[in-house]
């Protein structure tokens, strides 16, 4: 598999990157953000601002509320039942809990792509063309047009081109990923949110999803949640560390990983816990 | 020292091997009687209705005179009372499955209702009859009809298509749903262009079974006024009609032989369309049938 050090003892300070990341346009900015499952109080807190056009990393154990937080920037969370909420999340100067903000439009903004491969029992051609009809396009052109596209902006043109109109089931669960990944292009989103792309994919499938994120974010703004540290190390501009529901640490990528500010970090990204 | 004596073991090892093949056996000796009566049973209908069982048998009214007569008129009625029953039945039960399923709140009132529809599943169709004679045939004034009948075998399927279509709702994955809200969609377009393609083969085969569950029952449509003598088809859904168990109790009743004989034949025919409708169910099923 792809080695990458992170020991950060062993990174040089002159090769760290100095993109000034802090300075990208917010895509989204979180405001005190609370959430409770219950009386399980699962994010807490929460001061986030997620850049344009830029690969935020969302890492930490196993619980500390990566998806949770992940769900809530299109209001996914809310369909379980007991969920509460305070704070905000500014996305386009709007606040996305604004009552006359409609979860349907927020969602056409921001695609979600998730843990595992969760294609339609469909053909290829109707996973891609869901999305663009259910907000009513029905020419044919179009839809063939958005459909080769998608496809193409999801590196998997070339493979499935020949046989579109068979099931998407037929598909290597690499493939089916990238089709769901295709899926969510088809609806011209402006973020693509993916709670742990990979951790369904054999190593060579998670290579082509990760060079796909490093293409789709010249495009998009992209937030992606992974127990992959060299993942985030990969492929990321900015990670945040997520610990019992709040953010230790949010910075760039490099300086995280090569000089964490914050003991627990240090600590949970050298395998020290977690 | 060893905790497991292997002596005791090699000891056991016969008495639990013999165990294993008497369960087996006795498990054999079930299937087996109810093979054994169900081939009696056909053998006995076989050989008894073959005599009369002819295409004039199919298309003659029925008649005092056993050469003579036929199943048309309870053929054609059954016809009728289904092409009632079938859309009412699967448009009501499905609409019930998708709201229970869909949109109800988890409270206490929809799991009254969840209890209530399993019970009536089991409630004895006599009752359904007398649900239909006071309801349709009384209150609404439409007589001993096509549509009375049909409309009382609805009620009757009802809740058994209830409890199938919500089964398969059931069976559709979360993950279906969540990827078409990801995307934007309302709930709505989610229900009609993934939950409900995706559950449709075993809605189907439930509301098929169900409805041959109609087809052989007698008791509601007798209480709601079926007739037992008719020469004469349907002309719409207010004619009075008979159907084919209707037919098969009543020549079973008469003293002579030749009319146990017709029965025998009605019954045939009655079989062949039940393994008609159950193997239209079976192939659904193994067609659309999806890995998810
Ligand atoms: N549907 C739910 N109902 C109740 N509690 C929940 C629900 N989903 C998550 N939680 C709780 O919220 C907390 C955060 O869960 P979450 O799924 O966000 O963790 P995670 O960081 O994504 O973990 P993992 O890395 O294992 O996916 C956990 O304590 C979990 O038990
Ligand atoms: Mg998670």
């Amino acid at each position: 598999m792809m080695e990458v050090t992170i020991n950060h003892k062993n990174v040089k300070k002159e090769n760290v990157k100095k993109e000034n990341v802090q300075d990208a346009p917010a895509a989204f900015k979180v405001n005190n953000l609370n959430l409770w499952y219950g009386q399980d109080h699962a994010l807490k807190d929460i001061k986030f601002d997620i850049p344009e056009k830029q690969v935020t990393a969302i890492i930490g154990p196993s619980g500390c509320g990566k998806s949770t937080f992940i769900k809530t920037l299109n209001r996914m969370v809310e369909m379980v039942p007991i969920v509460r909420m305070s704070g905000e999340i500014i996305y386009r100067d709007r606040n996305i809990f604004d009552s006359k903000y409609s979860v349907e439009e927020l969602r056409t903004q921001v695609g979600m792509v998730f843990q595992k491969p969760n294609p339609f029992p469909k053909s290829i051609y109707e996973n891609i063309a869901y999305g663009p009809k259910i907000h009513g396009i029905k020419n044919k052109k179009v839809l063939d047009e958005v459909v080769e596209k998608s496809l193409r902006g999801a590196a998997i043109w070339d493979e499935v081109k020949d046989r579109l109109h068979e099931n998407a089931f037929g598909l290597s669960g690499g493939q089916q990923q990238r089709i769901c990944i295709a899926r969510c292009l088809a609806i011209e989103p402006d973020v693509i949110l993916m709670d742990e792309p990979t951790s369904a994919l054999d190593p060579i499938s998670t290579l082509k999803v990760e060079e796909l994120v490093q293409e789709l974010k010249k495009e998009y703004s992209i937030v992606i949640v992974t127990h992959n540290m060299q993942q985030a190390a990969r492929i990321s501009d900015r990670t945040a560390f997520f610990l019992n529901g709040e953010v230790v640490e949010y910075t760039d990528t490099s300086t995280l990983f090569s000089n964490p500010s914050d003991k627990r970090t240090e600590d949970y990204i050298t395998g020290r816990f977690g | 020292m060893a905790l497991i004596k292997k002596e005791t073991v090699r000891k056991r090892m016969g008495r639990r091997i013999a165990a294993n093949s008497t369960a087996k056996g006795i498990f054999i000796a079930a299937t087996m009687f109810a093979l054994v009566v169900l081939a009696v049973l056909l053998y006995r209908i076989g050989s008894e209705g073959m005599e009369y069982l002819s295409l004039e048998f199919i298309t003659n009214f029925a008649s005092r005179m056993p050469e003579r007569a036929g199943i048309w008129a309870a053929l054609i009625g059954t016809l009728w009372v289904m092409a009632v029953t079938a859309p009412v039945s699967f448009i009501l039960g499905v609409g019930t499955a998708i709201y229970l399923e869909e949109y109800a709140k988890k409270n206490a009132f929809t799991r009254f209702i969840q209890i209530n529809i399993s019970n009536l599943a089991g409630v004895p169709s006599i009752v359904f009859g007398l649900l239909g004679l006071t309801i349709f045939v009384r209150l609404l004034e439409l007589q001993r009809s096509v549509l009375a009948g049909g409309l009382t075998m609805a009620l009757l399927i009802l809740p058994v298509i209830v409890v199938a279509s919500q089964e398969a709702l059931r069976t559709v994955p979360r993950d279906l749903r969540e990827a078409s809200y990801g995307m934007g969609a309302t709930k709505w377009q989610t229900i009609r262009r993934i939950v409900f393609p995706a559950a449709l083969p075993g809605i189907l085969t439930g509301t098929i079974l169900a409805l041959s569950r109609a087809i052989g029952e007698t008791a509601p449509l007798l209480v709601v006024g079926a007739l037992a003598y008719v020469a004469f088809v349907p002309e719409n859904l207010f004619s009075q009609f008979t159907v084919l168990p209707i037919q098969l109790y009543n020549w079973t009743s008469r003293p002579q032989e030749d009319f146990h004989m017709l029965a025998a034949s009605g019954i045939i025919v009655l079989l062949i369309i039940l393994l008609i409708m159950n193997s239209i169910a079976v192939y659904i099923r193994n067609k659309f049938h999806k890995r998810f």
